[in-house]
């Protein structure tokens, strides 16, 4: 079977999570082989992704947790004064 | 630990809740779109899952239950400000339109290295920002901190269908967005290092 680009697009997320089955990965894959653009949409989401589950983007502000466990101590200076 | 909190050392809830102390900040961050609002949110989130401790179910994960009051707990204080139109939890995406990714010819990988760089950092936290909720949520869950399908779907409470279609199209849109800005910051970035004559 060959599939057109718009429908390689609808299997992006599925493809790299490995969940497609075979024989529609294979359908991909082969699309893939030949066809730059969507090669470059798959490498491009795949880094896309990778870059924003780095910890330095949403890092946490510095003394976060101290002032948090200080707020949860006067949570429980609350409840046992 | 929870038993032993439920039993009357409480002092545990700070190691219990160690554990999760990014993924709640990054929930609540995502929601209230600047640090000092998401840290008290992030506050309230386990103050108030510490008051219902007992109210916890062993058959879904701690983090899945902290994850839902932070979301609970950041919709609450949006819509008392009215900040932003908030969007119903339940929203059913729109299966029958496709999103379409940036079109490009070639893809020259972005090192992490890139993300040392202030602006960087700024693009990729205002794409994750901009998402519609019922994305975000999705993305923030299963690609940030990790979680699975089934774990995400439980989180939200959608079904994991749901979840599938959300996560395709949050990761496709964050490509359409970001690929072309990346680019051409890393190209820019390039062209600094050049020596100067």
């Amino acid at each position: 079977m060959v599939i057109d680009c718009k429908h390689v697009w609808n299997y992006i997320s599925e493809y790299l999570d490995g969940t497609l089955p075979e024989e529609t990965r294979d359908t991909v894959q082969k699309h893939l082989d030949h066809c730059e653009i969507c090669s470059a949409v798959l490498d491009s989401t795949r880094n896309v992704i990778i870059l924003i589950a780095d910890d330095r983007v949403f890092e946490l502000p510095v003394g976060f947790s101290e002032r948090l466990h200080a707020r949860i101590d006067l949570e429980f200076m609350r409840i046992e004064p | 630990m929870i038993a032993a909190v439920l039993a009357g050392e409480i002092q545990v809830y700070h190691e219990l809740i160690r554990p999760y102390e990014r993924s709640v900040y990054v929930m609540a961050l995502s929601y209230m779109k600047n640090r000092e609002d998401a840290e008290d949110v992030a506050q309230e989130a386990f103050v108030r899952a510490f008051r219902k401790l007992a109210s916890f179910r062993a058959e879904s994960k701690f983090s899945t239950w902290l994850i839902s009051i932070t979301i609970n707990e950041a919709r609450t204080r949006l819509r008392r400000r009215m900040l932003v139109p908030m969007e119903p939890l339940d929203q059913v995406p729109n299966e029958d339109r496709g999103i379409s990714p940036a079109l490009l010819r070639d893809w020259h990988e972005i090192p992490s290295e890139a993300l040392e760089r202030d602006e960087v950092r700024v693009l990729i936290q205002t794409a994750v920002e901009q998402l519609p909720e019922i994305y975000r949520q999705v993305f923030l869950l299963r690609d940030v901190e990790e979680l699975t399908i089934s774990e995400t779907a439980k989180a939200l409470n959608i079904s994991i269908p749901s979840v599938k279609v959300r996560l395709h199209r949050a990761r496709l849109m964050l490509q359409k967005q970001l690929a072309p800005q990346l680019r051409t910051v890393n190209r820019t970035s390039k062209r600094r290092w050049l020596p100067w004559s």
